[in-house]
């Protein structure tokens, strides 16, 4: 088992250079000079321009620069952001709470309705229940997102009156970031209006960025429900005279949701891909919108300290879903 | 099959084409994407005259007027205009046209350089092929629309980086895709047949091994073209692929947000024509695969 682990850590380390130095190029591959665009229409002598080249680092030869960067980048320290002047990682750790909150929203909703959907589906196969499910899980797999957001906001919103449009939480309430999570602040707040006002103004983003989670996981539980239910030990348990439920339940449902946990686990990837386009309809606080506005401002330390930022946790997730997969399911540790 | 057989003459076995067409249709979901694709490659074919107006001519006397079977605006615009006097079914139509080049070309690119890192990887084994691969993994370690966006950062907003970008995201599926293939096909007997008979190693890459592997190839390039489709949307949607006035439908999307309250048409159809399209080619991917390759079916 440890040395399985220990294999698993070890694959990590080359995916998390290769992001570094995809970063660190994204600044090389900027047409511009650095130190050029600091000078202003006035223009700088070259004692000075060599002498804030020199204070830059960018005089020394490029994998110099580029151990600096990830010694830098290991310790926390992305620059500061050009347009706010603060830490990008102090940005990116204040806002990237609520795309947590939104994300495991989301993703609780999708396994919610995911996972009986598609058990259900894989037990009256071929039946009009199958067929609505299937079908309505393509057309989620296929749903462009940010439409159906908006086409939520236009329903529930707009004509229906029922949910805020935009935001975490309606203004009038200044609720203390104790953990930074909405509706865990809102709770210690004893506010009940508070606390229903994150929520209302949660729901609409999470089905929008659950949508997608939820048809994937629904597809694959009722792949994998089928092939279970084709296995010897479902037939010896039927025949046993064990009932329905106890035969779904506890013999069959457990092989099956093996490959479901490493599909929700890369699911993660699509959250927060998701995040970008979510969080900018609903106006959602968190590191997808920062990200966009960053790329539309020109503040480069900021988008590239968001990517690596964001691909780090996602390579972290997946590392920690392998490893469950491990434990889960013995058969993985010897091969 | 009551036909008397001449006793001479073998019945022909059917071949590869009518085989698969016969496996393919009988997946109603695959006919239905393939009905709507070939539907939408016409609009794109005859935009120029199929659509009812020009695509930009702006009619500055009939902005957000209602689609013709409201009662509000009369029926000279069948889907109604948009905020600043355009056709919104001629920018739909129009929008199929750059919608399906986008998919072309990006899934075109992604192919041609997928298979030949894969060929490479495939045929030469140890450092080339870990390279390859450690390098595609990487770039599957991010998220599709992430590492597209990081691509635009790079390369700046714009149709054709939007399409560059989202060729680089489809990559790796493609070289993965092509050496699974190429390791499956050279342990078979027929390439070993071929390089004892003097082939040279491109001859057999390209004439031996290669059209062996077109059955998972087709199937991702079709699924491909749902996904090239869906993030040049979301690119455009986020202002970062094709610029305004182009009529994309995802900057189309964008471009009409403010409106959202007034005119429920500009939001809601350049979406629906998304959706179709993407569902489309999904529905058709999948009917392939089922009839292409048994193996791949989930």
């Amino acid at each position: 088992m440890f040395s399985f682990l220990l294999k698993r850590f070890a694959l990590v380390i080359p995916t998390f250079l290769g992001i570094t130095l995809l970063v660190f190029s994204l600044i090389r591959l900027l047409p511009g000079d650095p130190v050029e665009a600091l000078s202003g229409e006035r223009g700088m002598t070259d004692e000075r321009y060599q002498r804030l080249l020199h204070e830059f680092g960018l005089d020394r030869p490029l994998w110099m620069q580029y151990l600096e960067y990830l010694w830098r980048a290991l310790h926390g320290d992305l620059g500061y952001s050009t347009i706010t002047h603060e830490p990008v990682f102090h940005e990116f750790i204040t806002r990237f709470p609520a795309t947590i909150e939104l994300s495991m929203c989301a993703m609780l909703m999708a396994l919610v309705i995911g996972l009986p959907a598609g058990i259900v589906a894989a037990l009256k196969r071929n039946t009009v229940l199958d067929y609505s499910v299937m079908g309505a899980s393509l057309t989620g797999y296929s749903m462009p997102i940010f439409w159906w957001g908006l086409l939520l906001i236009l329903t529930f919103s707009v004509t229906l009156g029922w949910t805020p449009v935009s935001g975490r939480i309606a203004i009038q309430y200044d609720i203390p970031a104790v953990t930074g999570f909405m509706l865990v602040d809102s709770l210690l707040s004893s506010d009940a209006g508070a606390f229903k006002s994150a929520v209302s103004h949660l729901i609409l983003p999470a089905i929008a960025l659950g949508t997608i989670p939820l048809a994937v996981i629904a597809r694959m539980t009722r792949s994998s429900m089928l092939e279970v239910l084709r296995e010897d030990y479902v037939r010896t348990a039927r025949a046993k005279g064990a009932s329905t439920l106890r035969v779904v339940g506890v013999h069959a449902l457990r092989n099956a949701l093996i490959p479901v946990v490493t599909t929700i686990g890369l699911q993660v990837g699509t959250l927060l891909a998701g995040a970008i386009l979510t969080e900018t309809i609903f106006s959602w606080p968190g590191i997808g919108k920062w990200l966009v506005e960053a790329i539309h401002r020109r503040d480069y330390p900021a988008v590239q300290g968001g990517i690596l930022m964001s691909a780090t946790v996602i390579i972290v997730v997946n590392l920690v879903v392998d490893m469950l997969y491990g434990v889960i399911n013995p058969r993985i540790r010897h091969q | 099959m009551s036909a008397v057989l001449d006793p001479g003459v073998a019945p022909t076995p059917p071949g590869p084409l009518t085989e698969l067409w016969r496996d393919f249709k009988r997946n109603r979901g695959a006919i239905i994407g393939l009905a709507i694709v070939i539907a939408l490659v016409l609009c794109a074919l005859l935009a120029d005259l199929i659509a009812p107006y020009s695509p930009s001519e702006q009619y500055r006397d009939a902005t957000l007027h209602a689609p013709a079977w409201e009662p509000v605006n009369g029926h000279r615009f069948l889907l109604g205009t948009d905020p600043v006097g355009r056709d919104v079914l001629s920018r739909l139509i129009h929008g199929t046209r750059l919608s399906l080049v986008i998919g072309l070309v990006s899934v075109g690119l992604s192919l041609s350089g997928g298979v030949l890192l894969g060929l490479l990887a495939g045929f030469f084994r140890g450092g080339l092929e870990i390279t390859i691969m450690r390098l595609m993994d990487i770039m599957l370690a991010l998220p599709s629309l992430l590492l597209a966006v990081a691509v635009v950062a790079i390369l700046g907003p714009g149709l054709a980086n939007a399409m560059y970008a989202i060729a680089i995201v489809m990559l790796p599926h493609f070289v993965r895709l092509t050496r699974a293939a190429v390791m499956g096909e050279l342990a078979k007997d027929y390439v070993a047949a071929s390089r004892i008979a003097g082939a040279g190693t491109a001859r057999l890459m390209f004439d031996t091994v290669l059209p062996n592997c077109a059955a998972p190839l087709i199937v991702q390039a079709t699924l491909g073209f749902s996904a090239a489709i869906l993030d040049a949307a979301a690119l455009g949607f986020l202002g970062l692929g094709a610029q305004p006035p182009t009529p994309e439908w995802g900057s189309m999307l964008a471009s009409a947000l403010e409106f959202i309250q007034s005119a429920w048409w500009v939001v809601t159809l350049p979406g629906l024509a998304i959706l179709v399209s993407v569902l489309a080619f999904n529905l058709m991917g999948d009917g392939l695969r089922d009839a292409l390759d048994p193996k791949l079916k989930r």
